[in-house]
This record gives C-alpha cells, sequence and structure tokens, in this order.
C-alpha cells in the first residue's frame, strides 16, 4: 500500500510484516524512530514480539542473538558508536551462523562526536561476515529488508544480514513508499524454520571452543557462503520482483547510464540520487557520464564491477568513509576487480565526501568529475573548507 | 555448508581423563557402605556409580585421582591407594 | 541420570575442582527442560572444546560478559513459542564474568525482570586467563595481578558485595552456597527454578590450583571459609534476609592457612587482624553466630 511517510516508519511497517518473534535494540540517533514505532504496534496488539528494552547495544545484539539460538526471527537496529559498542557480538553472531537482520541507520563515529549521516560504521564492521547491502531511497530500504530475512533464513546462507540506510537522510526523510502487504509478504518469505536451535527436545551445545585444528574451517565456509551468496542475491532479486513487481536485477549493482560513458562514478546509498541528477544533466548536454550503484557491499561482486566498468577509461570512487592511513574502502574493493585483468580504467581516481553529514551537493558532484582527470587522484576529500585549515592548534 | 560447529551431546564421549591420574587412585573397600551416595555426589568428574550398599565403583576412564570421595565417605570405606602404572579399567 | 547425564564426564576441569562439582549439581537440580547460557570461563573452556561437550542439555556460549543477555533473548523467545513455563532458563559464569565485566549484562537482566536463574560461580579470581585479581577477590589474597611482595600484602581491596548488589534490583531470590555444602547448593537451586522471575546464586568454589591446596582438601577449604564467617551462607527472599546458615565461629587463620594463596599472610599478625574484621563484621550483620 502506498504511503507518504518518514522513513522509519516505513521499516517499522514491514518489520512489522517479518512478523519477528524478539526485538531488542537500544536508542540512538538516528534510529531510535524504527523502535518506537515498532514499541506502539506491540503495545497496540498489532504486533505479537517480546520487545527486550536492554541496557546497552552489546546486550541489544546479545539478546537477539540469544533469541535466534532458540529458534525465532528476530530483529535489531542501531547506529554509528552502537554498532562498534556491539562489534564482538556482530562477530559472534556470524560466526555462530544466527540469520538476525539488523538495520544499521549510518551516522558517523566519534571522535569528535557527529551525529549525521556517513557510512563510516557498517564500512568499519565489514569483515564480520554479515552480507551487507545498501538502500538508495526509502521503497529499497523497505524492500531489503525483506529481501534480507530471506536470504539470511536461506539454509543455503544461515548468515546475519545488515540493512544499511543513511541516517536522518532515508530515516527521517518523507518518500512515497509501497509498503508490502502481509498476504504478499507471506508468499515471499516462509515461517522461520531454523536449521538448529536450543531446544530440550533434542539438546545441542552452540559456541564451543575451536583450537587451531577446527577453527579455519570455520570461517572457510563462512567465505564460501559469502561468494555463493553472490548468485542467491540474484536469485531471490527474482523470486521478488515475481511477487512485488519490482526488479532489483541481480542485488549486487545499479548500472546508470554506464554503457558508452567516458567517465563512471561509483558511489553508494543515498547520495546515488543526486549523482543520477547530475549524470542525467550531462547528458543532457552530450556528455558520457554514468553511475555504478553498489549495492551489496559484502559479498563484493568483483566480477560485476569489472564488467560493469572494464571499458570505461575513467573512474570516480566517492566513499563516504575514509580509512585513515590507507586507500579509502570502496576504491580499494573497485581497484582489486581489475588488477591484473586485461582490460579495465585507465583512471581510479578515489574521493571521500560527505563525512560527519556534509551535504554532498550537485556541486560536489560536478567538482568530482571535474577533478576526475588523466592524473589518478588518491583519498581525495572533497568540499573541505580551507579556512578552519588554517587554525592551528596550541599557538 | 560446514556449519557452526554445533554439538550434540550423544555425539560427543568425552575425554579419556583417567589417563591424568598420576599419584593415586581410589579404592572402594566394598565392607562398611552405607550408600549415602556423597561420593556420587561430591565427584568433580561425576564418574562414580551405584545402587545399594557396597556397589558403588568409579570409572577408572575419567577419574582424575583428586581424592574427593575418599575424604567425603562418611565411614572411611574409600581409601587412595598409589596408581602403579596401571591403565584404564573397563 | 546417569544413562543421559546432564553433566558428562570426560571434561578437562583439574582435579578436585570445586566449580565442576557445583556445575554438575546445580544442572542436577534445575533438570533436563533448562537451557543453559554460559559466560567464557573456565566452565566453559572445560566443557565444551570442539568437537566435545559436558552438557546433556541445551547450551549456549557467546562472549566473555553477555550470558545474561543471551539468557533474557532466549527467555524471551520461549516466551514467544508459548515454551517458558515448561522450559528452565540458567545463565552462568565465573566471579569476574558476572561481578566484573558482566555486571552490566547482569544488572540489565535482573532490572527488567526476566524469569531466569543466574549463577555466579565465585572462585574469587580470573581463573581460567591465570589467576588474576577480580572485583570479588578478597582483602590481602595473592593473586598474579594483586600478588604479595615486599611492598604489598596482596588485594588492598575488599570483595565486591555482589549478592548485595543484586537484593537491591528488587528480586525475589538471592543466595550465597558453596561447594563445600553439595546438599545445600542443590537446595537452593531448586528453590530457585521453582519462583518466578529474576533470580541470583552466588556459589563458593575453591580451585586447587589457583588457591593452592591439595585436591582432595577442597571440602575442608569451602567448609572454612563458611565456619570463620569469610563466605556467609544466606537467602534473601524478596529482599529480606530469610535465611543463614549459623556457624560457631573458627579463626580466619585455620582458613588462611589451609591454602597457598594467603600464606604471605601467616607471618603478619596485623593482616590477619584485618582479615578477623571482616569475618566479625559479617557474622555481625548476618547473624551467623549459633545459639549457644
Amino acid at each position: 500500500m502506498k504511503e507518504f511517510v518518514e522513513g522509519s516508519h516505513a521499516i517499522a511497517e514491514i518489520i512489522k510484516a517479518c512478523q519477528p518473534g524478539v526485538i531488542s535494540a537500544y536508542p540512538i540517533t538516528p534510529q531510535t524512530h524504527i523502535v518506537e514505532d515498532l514499541a506502539q504496534m506491540v503495545s497496540n496488539g498489532e504486533l505479537s514480539a517480546q520487545v527486550v528494552n536492554v541496557e546497552s547495544e552489546h546486550s541489544a545484539a546479545s539478546v537477539v542473538l540469544g533469541g535466534s539460538a532458540a529458534g525465532v526471527r528476530v530483529y535489531t537496529a542501531t547506529s554509528s558508536q552502537g554498532l562498534f559498542y556491539m562489534q564482538e557480538v556482530v562477530f559472534n553472531i556470524a560466526g555462530m551462523r544466527l540469520p538476525v537482520v539488523m538495520t544499521c541507520a549510518n551516522r558517523a563515529i566519534s571522535a569528535p562526536i557527529n551525529i549525521w549521516n556517513d557510512q563510516q560504521d557498517s564500512i568499519s564492521l565489514r569483515d564480520a561476515g554479515w552480507i551487507q547491502i545498501y538502500a538508495e531511497d526509502n521503497q529499497e530500504a523497505v524492500d531489503f529488508h525483506l529481501i534480507a530475512y530471506r536470504l539470511a533464513e536461506d539454509k543455503r546462507v544461515m548468515l546475519p544480514v545488515m540493512v544499511c540506510m543513511d541516517g536522518f537522510i532515508l530515516t527521517h526523510g518523507m518518500e512515497t513508499v509501497d509498503v508490502p502487504e502481509q498476504d504478499k509478504v507471506n508468499k515471499f518469505l516462509p515461517k522461520y524454520n531454523p536449521l538448529y536451535k536450543l531446544d530440550t527436545a533434542e539438546p545441542i551445545s552452540m559456541g564451543l571452543l575451536a583450537d587451531p585444528d577446527y577453527y579455519m574451517e570455520a570461517r572457510f565456509a563462512i567465505q564460501e557462503t559469502m561468494k555463493e551468496s553472490i548468485d542467491y542475491l540474484s536469485e531471490i532479486s527474482g523470486e521478488f520482483k515475481s511477487v512485488f513487481g519490482r526488479d532489483y536485477k541481480d542485488l549486487l549493482v545499479e548500472e546508470y547510464q554506464t554503457k558508452d560513458a567516458d567517465k563512471v562514478i561509483v558511489a553508494m546509498g543515498s547520495v546515488c540520487g543526486t549523482i543520477k541528477e547530475v549524470i542525467d544533466e550531462q547528458r543532457a548536454k552530450g556528455k558520457k557520464v554514468g553511475l555504478l550503484r553498489i549495492i551489496s557491499f559484502r559479498p563484493f561482486p568483483y566480477a560485476r564491477v569489472y564488467e560493469a566498468l572494464k571499458d570505461v577509461p575513467r573512474v570516480a570512487v566517492l566513499d563516504k568513509s575514509v580509512s585513515l592511513g590507507a586507500y579509502a574502502p570502496i576504491a580499494v574493493e573497485i581497484k582489486a576487480a581489475f588488477y591484473g585483468k586485461k582490460k579495465g580504467p585507465k583512471v581510479i581516481s578515489s574521493f571521500v565526501g560527505g563525512l560527519g553529514g556534509r551535504d554532498i551537493t550537485l556541486e560536489s558532484v560536478y567538482e568530482v568529475l571535474r577533478r576526475l582527470t588523466a592524473k589518478e587522484v588518491n583519498s581525495d576529500f572533497i568540499d573541505l573548507k580551507p579556512e578552519l585549515l588554517k587554525e592551528e592548534y596550541g599557538k | 555448508m560446514f556449519g557452526p560447529l554445533n554439538v550434540k551431546p550423544k555425539d560427543s564421549k568425552g575425554d579419556k581423563t583417567g589417563s591424568w591420574r598420576t599419584q593415586g587412585r581410589p579404592n572402594y573397600l566394598h565392607k562398611n557402605c552405607i550408600a549415602c551416595r556423597m561420593c556420587v555426589l561430591i565427584c568433580p568428574e561425576g564418574c562414580v556409580s551405584g545402587k545399594e550398599k557396597n556397589t558403588f565403583a568409579v570409572d577408572f576412564n575419567f577419574c582424575k585421582g583428586c581424592g574427593l570421595c575418599a575424604e567425603i565417605c562418611p565411614k572411611k570405606d574409600i581409601t587412595m591407594v598409589p596408581e602403579d602404572g596401571r591403565s584404564e579399567e573397563k | 541420570m546417569e544413562n543421559s547425564p546432564l553433566f558428562k564426564s570426560g571434561h578437562t576441569a583439574c582435579a578436585g575442582c570445586g566449580q565442576a562439582i557445583a556445575a554438575r549439581l546445580v544442572i542436577e537440580a534445575a533438570g533436563s527442560n533448562t537451557i543453559v547460557a554460559n559466560n567464557t570461563g573456565c566452565l566453559e573452556v572445560f566443557t565444551t572444546k570442539y568437537p566435545e561437550t559436558a552438557w546433556g542439555v541445551p547450551w549456549i556460549h557467546s562472549l566473555f560478559e553477555n550470558s545474561a543477555a543471551v539468557a533474557s533473548g532466549i527467555e524471551a523467545a520461549l516466551i514467544y513459542l508459548g515454551k517458558k513455563d515448561v522450559t528452565n532458563v540458567i545463565c552462568q559464569g565465573g566471579d569476574g564474568s558476572s561481578g566484573d565485566i558482566g555486571l552490566q549484562a547482569l544488572s540489565g537482566m535482573l532490572e527488567r525482570g526476566h524469569d531466569i536463574l543466574y549463577v555466579c560461580y565465585d572462585n574469587e579470581a580470573y581463573m581460567n586467563t591465570g589467576v588474576q585479581r577480580s572485583g570479588l577477590t578478597p582483602f590481602d589474597t595473592n593473586t598474579t595481578t594483586s600478588p604479595s611482595g615486599a611492598r604489598s600484602s596482596g588485594n588492598v581491596r575488599p570483595k565486591k558485595a555482589v549478592p548485595e548488589i543484586c537484593n537491591a534490583h528488587g528480586i525475589p531470590y538471592v543466595a550465597t552456597a558453596s561447594a563445600g555444602f553439595p546438599q545445600d547448593l542443590s537446595r537452593k537451586v531448586k528453590k530457585a527454578i521453582s519462583i518466578k522471575g529474576p533470580k541470583y546464586i552466588q556459589v563458593h568454589v575453591p580451585c586447587p590450583l589457583g588457591w593452592r591446596h591439595e585436591t582432595n582438601q577442597m571440602l575442608t577449604v569451602a567448609k572454612l571459609a563458611v565456619d570463620t564467617g569469610l563466605y556467609p551462607l544466606f537467602e534473601y527472599e524478596n529482599g529480606i534476609l530469610a535465611n543463614r546458615k549459623q556457624i560457631v565461629p573458627k579463626p580466619v587463620q585455620e582458613y588462611l592457612k589451609s591454602q597457598g594463596r594467603f600464606k604471605h599472610l601467616l607471618n603478619n599478625p596485623e593482616e590477619i587482624k584485618k582479615i578477623q574484621e571482616i569475618a566479625d563484621n559479617n557474622i555481625k550483620k548476618y547473624n551467623l553466630k549459633a545459639e549457644a
């Protein structure tokens, strides 16, 4: 049903339709509205979940870990510092192969403390073993949660999924969203049937100590499942299209006018909406530019990126996060997709923008295209304020 | 999919910790036992079993020789004897 | 119990481990309709080294400090599934994982009123990592991070009163127990399981390795802790002190000389006096002295 709603509310609606049994989260801006809405739904009797109002994010993640281990569909949401506080539990959940679904309302990381959007939080947990998909708008944010449960609970996968949506921009933005109806959700998402669970009828021990004789195979298995998930994403996208009509292709990337492009920008998340406007304007003027939007950051779709960009002479990667002391996170993956290959861009320049919620405007995107020259640049920060950089500390 | 290393108890036989005994092993005299079951209760390995008086025995596959059964027996019907290089009995 | 034991033989605890005894008694008292969440520590390590498990009940280990939160999630799931009335939930850990790093998760669980029993196996130090001092290490104890030496008599801080902290959360049942009194421990576990709401039991479990005593002295040492007043056994029911084990107090020296971790105190009458004071305060506070 189409509604003009705040992103957070739309997320709450889809989670309600997925009918989790245990919900546990700790408040952190800008995730708060999602969990508040869910709590109200439970209080009104619209959703029969157990809501556990914990005393920290570490416990929120632990509660959903326990709930999932006991064989129940679960949900949590967090951002920024909260995600970092639950980091060891996040790795634990993936290692224990539990199909937890989490919303990460992307927000910048302290210090300095900043509540506005960038993608540093979820990007910093890219090694955890969670599948990570990034939404461009609120329709995707809603649809991706439904897809997330379907994917996580697939018996061939059994890995947790993090749905990333830019904080404030999407969570607090009002858009027209088609929230899937319950009967269609039931068609697409079967009841959760756990592959293993804590049950007195059939006792098992979970979370054992694995010495050097066993640990590697467990980790290798997750890596293999990640690789296989590249295909499962396409498969599930196809199922989604047949039930709901919306086509996310392979759920790995979106190629926006990249076919004959001279310059392509690679980016992730809501900034792609702004970039698409610039692409449209430039194309209207005859300039051959395009956008490659990354949807699945983990597993990273190296082969798809190669196919999409192998004939593009110049590529600009715009990261909304930074790996201090090294090349930016998405840029590194893009470059890796081409190393040692016969074809590829002559220039892959890396730009960093939008940190701490600094707006990426149409002007910013024009600036990226301007700076995408024959000379490759790395981790080039855009939209800096030079007058701030003039201040010296301790003088 | 190689899974998350979950284990069912029926698939686990346990380590043969009886090989840890170097100093001594319990010797159940089976003379004055009153079947109080304190030896069963106190064994850290849970490897003492028995039903009626003078039927209690240790599974030497697991006994580590801690000596607590001998300490707790109210009738002093259990003594600790040297291990003598004997291996597990079964 | 012997055919499909809830706590199987073949685990790799040290010989004479007080915690192994207590853990087995706890799960046997709780019964097979129990799900256990365990913190990282000796108990977790010696019972579940892949591919072995000593647990005959459903059991989960996640991290060092979160068994109370994991158990909260399990309890919520069981309520959702309509199975909570027939399933007990126990979460457990050592003194460090309960009273220090895990105190937040424990407090949250107690405050939210989950129907869960928390069992703390108190061997008074971080034993699994090598006998380092914890918040529950008693005054003047020699541990590897509070060692006695020319300038120190060991741990300078008193024992953190975690049972009192739990009681302050307004929960229906708090008790202390000891591996030296196995039947009392079983009784307390059965009683706790029968009460709805959050419960906390702290079990004193001697560690022959960390405390430095002979394996077969575990019972003697545990009993002396209680009989000197240094480890009072009591029960709080709905906030009121309902029960305590009355003692004919023995001088603390007897307890101190039974273990190597207090050896450095034996020639130090001043420090022994301080410890006697702690014991005397306990005796007064909990009214431990048996009537003549």
